[in-house]
């Protein structure tokens, strides 16, 4: 056996292969490729299969769209079954305002903290502590993997309440609700909620203390706004760059290419240039509409009113939390009963647009109705399809800025990075293989 | 001496991480479970990978690439028990949608170059490939049933998951029937039971996302929803949801073409 080569010869060739990113959801891969000092190719791959969702539409009732939607993400339904929602009332002309709007912004925070914590809590934090994963966590600290445990389950709780399940929920439809959620049961979740907004900033302040590697990065943040409130499921689209445009503008500025590395497709701005969108964008964009509570929790945490540090994204989706649950709080709270589920909805020809937060960034949906209510055109932008390139983008600077790490601690901040995003794979169309090779 | 903890492996194929996360859902139980067995693949929840064989299998997704066939396979060789769980991996999932057309307009309809895509022209259950030891219906899958099937496993006895239909789990909890008092179609006279009832209880009409129950009665819930008003065609699509491809409901659908 040959001596291993000093670390200095970096002209030696050496290919690192991991077989499956963990901790995503989803199946993709990472291929790096490095001659000396230079980085000659980064490539974030998903080859999650395709599944068509577009192309089942057509032909179905506008109806069918939220809960079809639905099933391309496990994680965040909301983000379908709402998005596909808003769009057809778009296209149908009404609107779902007042209490009904209310009921459907609870359940959006009830995703954002069942999202948000699973993701910082399970599948971020191990990264920060060099464990493979939670339950791990758990072992020094249960108490910290039991109050996140608890608190995903509050969001799951709030999702049930008003969706009927957790996981796709079945309540929602266009127009607002097959039935309205037994009041007693809602405002039953208050004293969580109290007791969610404070281990949400415990929470936050224990991974404040993590040690985030030194990464920044001048991204043009794409989010929702909206001028009332901290967006999360209505606004127009907004960034950090002077965009300003009501939804329904969306293609003009934006667009997808499909490139052979990934089946997903990817989102591009048409001015040229990538962009983010997720937790940080909305941060960036929209701090000044965070509670009092939320900025404290922020600046406890060491965080100011730009987060540019992609690791840091931990903290900001803590922050995220403690502002869903005081949300949910304040609109149960003010909850009275309205006397009926939903608007009525009638079919018609048309064309209409929806757009909401997701946990990872903004999700936009399409359609065209024919004369009947019916499908003709279904277009789908999930976020992590939008982020794709930002991803390789961060990669590509945190590859260059550590070149000097040994291989197996590259490999691991590499998947770090990529879990910064908590790409939701399945939503992008799963398989995360990551292979860097040094020539 | 110590018992060896069991070994449990999560798998995924086509789908949409739904079902695994209702086991990182099972909350108050997790870390019970993870006292139980060592979990040994699960690539949602760690980077940690231990080697084959599995005592137990979960495994998520249906079958629609060619990669997937062969992975299948090495799954199957890999594992004692092998429990699918949820509508993709027991019937084919929405994906099978596919089935009953042609693939390539669906590609063209989503891709600008078709020549990347890389898949079967059909979506197909885990057991239309291997010998699977138990399935594990839903769209998701209810938690309840999953820790039932996991506890079961361990303990070395047949799991208690129901075949009846969705209609007696509606009578056992109280809820009004929808079909009856609102006329509203509804799936669950031919629909296994398992979810919770959680349509009915919403007031609206089961869609299925547990698939048939043993020995449907399709031709006459088609019938009792063609009185109600409805359309073939809407018959048809009520059919081709999340559980379109199991045997009961494809059959019944495409006598509605």
């Amino acid at each position: 056996m040959s001596k291993k080569p000093a670390a200095k010869k970096k002209a030696a060739k050496r290919t690192i292969k991991v077989d499956a990113l963990a901790r995503v959801e989803g199946e993709g891969a990472l291929y790096v490729r490095v001659k000396g000092d230079e980085i000659q190719d980064v490539k974030f791959r998903i080859f999650e299969p395709p599944r068509f969702f577009e192309a089942f539409l057509q032909g179905r009732m506008f109806s069918d769209a939220p809960d079809i939607t639905a099933r391309i993400c496990g994680i965040c339904p909301m983000a379908y079954i709402m998005g596909a929602g808003q769009a057809m009332e778009d296209a149908l002309g009404v609107t779902v305002t007042g209490p009904l709007r209310d009921l459907r912004r609870i359940a959006y925070c009830g995703e954002w903290i069942e999202s948000h914590v699973l993701h910082a809590a399970m599948l971020h934090a191990p990264d920060f502590l060099g464990l493979d994963d939670a339950l791990l966590i758990a072992k020094d600290n249960p108490e910290l993997v039991g109050t996140a445990l608890r608190l995903k389950k509050l969001g799951n709780t709030i999702l049930e309440v008003i969706g009927g399940r957790a996981i796709h929920p079945v309540n929602f439809k266009v127009g607002g609700f097959y039935s309205l959620p037994k009041k007693r049961e809602l405002k039953a979740l208050r004293d969580e909620l109290k007791w969610g907004i404070e281990a949400s900033i415990g929470i936050a302040k224990a991974f404040a203390g993590f040690d985030f590697p030194d990464f920044e990065y001048d991204y043009t943040c794409v989010s929702l706004k909206h001028p009332d409130e901290y967006a999360i499921h209505e606004g127009r689209i907004v960034s950090n760059r002077g965009l300003d445009i009501p939804v329904n503008k969306f293609f003009d500025h934006f667009d997808e290419e499909h490139v052979e590395h990934s089946n997903a497709l990817h989102g591009v701005a048409k001015a040229g240039g990538t962009y983010l969108v997720g937790p940080n964008a909305r941060y960036n964009n929209n701090y000044s509409q965070l509670s009092k509570l939320a900025k404290r929790t922020a600046k406890e945490a060491g965080l100011g009113k730009v987060c540019n540090n992609p690791y840091r994204s931990i903290l900001v989706r803590m922050v995220e939390t403690v502002y869903a649950c005081e949300e949910a709080l304040r609109l149960i709270e003010a909850y009275e009963e309205p006397d009926a589920s939903c608007v009525a909805v009638t079919p018609k020809k048309g064309a209409g647009y929806g757009c909401t937060e997701a946990p990872r960034g903004i999700c936009l949906h399409h359609y065209k109705l024919d004369k009947d209510g019916r499908i003709q055109l279904a277009r789908i932008l999930p976020p992590t399809s939008q982020n794709q390139k930002q991803i390789e983008l961060d990669l590509r600077g945190v590859v260059a800025a550590n070149l000097d790490m040994k291989d197996e601690d590259l490999k691991w901040r590499c998947e770090q990075t990529i879990r910064n995003y908590d790409p939701c794979i399945s939503c992008a169309t799963h398989f995360l293989k990551l292979t860097v090779e040094r020539e | 001496m110590a018992r060896r903890k069991p070994k449990l492996a999560v798998w995924k194929f086509s789908s949409c991480d739904g079902c695994q996360l209702s086991l990182l859902g099972c909350e108050d139980e997790l870390l019970a479970v993870v006292g139980e067995v060592e979990i040994a693949y699960f690539l949602e929840a760690t980077r940690a990978r231990v080697k084959g064989p599995y005592d137990v299998s979960l495994v998520e997704g249906s079958v629609t690439t060619p990669e997937e066939v062969e992975r299948i396979q090495q799954v199957r060789r890999q594992s004692g028990l092998l429990v699918t769980i949820g509508a993709c991996a027991t019937a084919g999932g929405i994906q099978a949608l596919k089935n009953v057309k042609d693939v390539n307009q669906f590609i063209d309809a989503v891709y600008a170059h078709p020549e990347y895509i890389e898949t079967l022209e059909t979506s197909t259950p885990i057991q239309d490939h291997v010998p699977v030891d138990f399935e594990l219906r839903g769209c998701p899958i209810s938690k309840e049933q999953l820790l039932e099937v996991l506890n079961a496993t361990l303990n070395g006895r047949a799991p208690n998951v129901p075949k009846y239909s969705q209609c007696i789990e509606c009578k056992r909890t109280g809820t009004v029937c929808v079909m009856v008092s609102q006329g509203q179609p509804c799936l669950g006279p031919v629909t296994q039971a398992g979810c919770g009832n959680v349509c009915p209880a919403c007031e609206r009409g089961c869609f299925g996302c547990f698939g048939p129950k043993e020995t449907p009665n399709m031709a006459s819930l088609s019938r009792r929803m063609a009185e109600l008003g409805m359309e073939r065609r809407e018959i048809k699509h009520f059919y081709r949801l999340f559980t379109a491809n199991a045997d009961a409901f494809r059959e019944e659908s495409k006598g509605h073409e």
